[in-house]
């Protein structure tokens, strides 16, 4: 059984200039201890899906079902027990820390809001999750900024870690971190994982990052998944022409002086192309694709894409 | 070939603080040379330097000639006249770079009559022109918009055309493509490239992603707390690397890793961070170093020539000795 089981979930804000379907029917599984990178360009509805997958932003339809219970009609105290088992990781460690509160508050916050353990008790395990995660013994009475970056995004990761959740929702978690501090951070979430026994949900828009880092890829556009794959296999077969672009823009020195750029700009998501939605910018792109919405079709075990082209 | 631009021993100080420490490198026409470093590496400072940009209380120091003169200490009334028509600078964010309250053909069409005798009539003519050379569409309808009507890349397409539209000789791109997506930065970068072989442009570009200057700059300049630490070819540079950091940088880096998973093992790390340097005596990096020596607390290792302008700030390194030998009697 997945751990976790999203099934035609749709996300849609409602604007002055219209709703922004920004997740838009996206089904898909995470099994335990399984590490599923979520890939795609700024405004393809990413960041929308993990939040939505929490109830940090209300589904608009669809289901999300954690372990076998439906978190989209939950209320209450129930809803509140299922974020314990999913917590998230976010991008900025200046913006998702308060500059008020020292770390102890940060990381005995979560706890007291669990009930778990007296004030004590709290205080000593938040002094266990700092040494946990590499952080100095005398962290718990400073404040954040009094760290660099990548401390702060330990003190992130101890927060959602404290709780001992089972999924985690990694959103952009390295994006904004120096290229030597990114890998501690990797490598201390795969220790993480391996010690707690965590699964991933990996939003990024790095493509090398995901490679390291990921067991099975999924490619979203516009809010929509166009193509899941193990991650050796996506490199060694992508199956859609936007994956397939997705790939070649990634900077590679094998390629002096030459990019191989797909043109043009990431249509609105006011006012999404008919058809597939990749045609108005795919070199495959044909009538049947200006016409016709593509079905996920699978290729082989666990490698499935929408397009009519594909083979 | 005469050398566009030649910096020499440029520091800048706040204070007691010195975020540059005495950096040197040129640049000739056509070329591109990128400079990487992590945030603290002073590379952002230098940029605004050679632009005459640096805050007000700073204190800059050494030698910028470019095109015959010296820049550091140049009146800001000569500054203006080389600023944005001899040496033009694009930022990362193009969003906070233009003016939110004038169309983009309002933007362009000042900046050429600053620098050039042209009535607005010519002026608009030249933007639209500008416009189709960075690949805008319609460029003669677009020229009436205003910045938040264009996505992400189209502004820093605008910000490109603002930037060359008086022919400048040096172009600065400081972080330029990082703000856009992956698809977008090739198109920016291929623009950029084309721009430098079409104008003959020098073009310095100015990131912390290996994988843009591998794919595509002629030399690269390695910055670490304020020094040059290393400069070469990007293909011997990421081939063999010298100095501990480049090198600690490159194996820490997933990309040029292609197939290497977590499965596989954890990656590399360099321990600690950036603010280590400060205060250090001798070698910046020395904190951080796995192959330092009780000197390099106190000595601050200079460059050492190697053949092909290879240069490195680590006397080291077991390739070193013999190679500077080689250098020496060569």
């Amino acid at each position: 059984m997945s751990l976790l089981s999203v099934d035609r979930l749709s996300t849609h804000y409602a604007g002055a200039a219209g709703t922004v379907r920004a997740v838009d029917g996206v089904s898909l599984d995470i099994a335990e201890g399984e590490t599923v990178a979520l890939v795609g360009e700024s405004g393809c509805g990413k960041s929308t899906l993990g939040k939505s997958l929490v109830r940090l932003v209300d589904p608009s339809s669809g289901s999300v079902t954690f372990k076998g219970k439906d978190v989209t009609a939950m209320a209450g105290r129930e809803l509140q027990s299922v974020r314990r088992s999913i917590q998230m990781i976010f991008q900025d460690p200046f913006a998702s820390l308060n500059p008020r509160q020292t770390i102890r508050t940060i990381l005995t916050a979560p706890l007291a809001v669990h009930g778990i353990g007296e004030r004590k008790q709290r205080e000593a395990i938040a002094a266990q999750m700092v040494a946990h995660v590499g952080l100095p013994a005398d962290s718990l009475d400073r404040y954040p900024h009094e760290f660099s970056g990548g401390q702060r995004q330990r003190i992130g990761i101890a927060r959602a870690l404290i709780l001992q959740p089972e999924l985690v929702i990694c959103d952009e978690p390295v994006s904004a971190l120096d290229l030597s501090i990114q890998a501690q951070i990797l490598n201390l979430l795969v220790e993480m994982k391996t010690e707690l026994s965590l699964s991933y949900l990996f939003i990024s828009h790095d493509l090398s990052v995901v490679r390291y880092f990921a067991d099975r890829v999924l490619v979203m556009y516009l809010g929509r998944i166009v193509e899941s794959a193990p991650t050796s296999e996506l490199w060694n077969g992508a199956k859609h022409p936007y994956t397939q672009a997705l790939l070649a823009a990634v900077p590679d020195p094998s390629r002096r002086k030459q990019a191989a750029p797909i043109t043009g700009d990431l249509p609105s998501p006011h006012n999404p192309p008919a058809g597939c939605r990749f045609h108005t910018r795919c070199p495959l792109a044909t009538d049947i694709c200006r016409a016709e919405d593509p079905v996920f079709r699978q290729f082989g075990s666990g490698h499935a894409a929408a397009c009519h082209h594909a083979q | 070939m005469a050398k566009l631009l030649e910096v020499s021993d440029f520091s800048v100080g706040f204070g007691a603080a010195q975020p540059v420490k005495g950096v040197s490198f040129s640049a000739n026409p056509g070329e591109m040379l990128a400079i990487v470093g992590e945030s603290g590496s002073g590379k952002s400072l230098t940029a605004l330097g050679l632009m005459g940009l640096l805050p007000r209380h700073a204190k800059a120091g050494g030698q910028i000639r470019f095109d015959g003169r010296d820049l550091v200490g140049l009146r800001e009334r000569d500054l203006r006249r080389i600023r944005g028509r001899d040496i033009a600078m694009i930022f990362q964010e193009p969003m906070t770079s233009l003016n939110p309250v004038l169309t983009i053909g309002d933007q362009i069409i000042e900046v050429l009559r600053i620098h050039e005798d042209l009535s607005r009539r010519q002026a608009r003519e030249r933007a639209i022109a500008l416009l189709d050379l960075v690949s805008i569409p319609e460029a003669r309808r677009r020229i009436d918009e205003y910045p938040h009507q264009l996505s992400g890349g189209m502004r820093q397409r605008v910000m490109i055309a603002i930037a060359v539209a008086c022919n400048p000789k040096l172009l600065i791109a400081d972080e330029a493509t990082t703000a856009l997506d992956v698809t977008i930065q090739a198109q920016v970068l291929q623009l950029l490239d084309n721009l430098r072989v079409q104008l003959n442009m020098a073009v310095i570009l100015i990131t912390h992603d290996l994988g843009i200057v591998a794919q595509w700059a002629d030399r690269v300049v390695v910055m670490y707390a304020g020094r040059k630490i290393e400069e070469g070819l990007p293909g011997e540079v990421f081939d063999r690397p010298y100095h501990p950091y480049t090198n600690g940088l490159l194996s820490a880096s997933p990309r040029l890793k292609a197939d290497y998973h977590y499965r596989d093992g954890p990656l590399s790390e360099i321990p600690g961070s950036i603010v280590s340097a400060a205060g250090e005596k001798g070698c910046s990096f020395r904190p951080r170093c796995p192959v330092a020596r009780p000197s390099c607390a106190s000595v601050v290792p200079q460059l050492i020539a190697l053949p092909a302008g290879r240069q490195v700030a680590c006397p080291y390194v077991p390739a070193i000795a013999e190679k500077a030998h080689v250098a020496s009697v060569g």
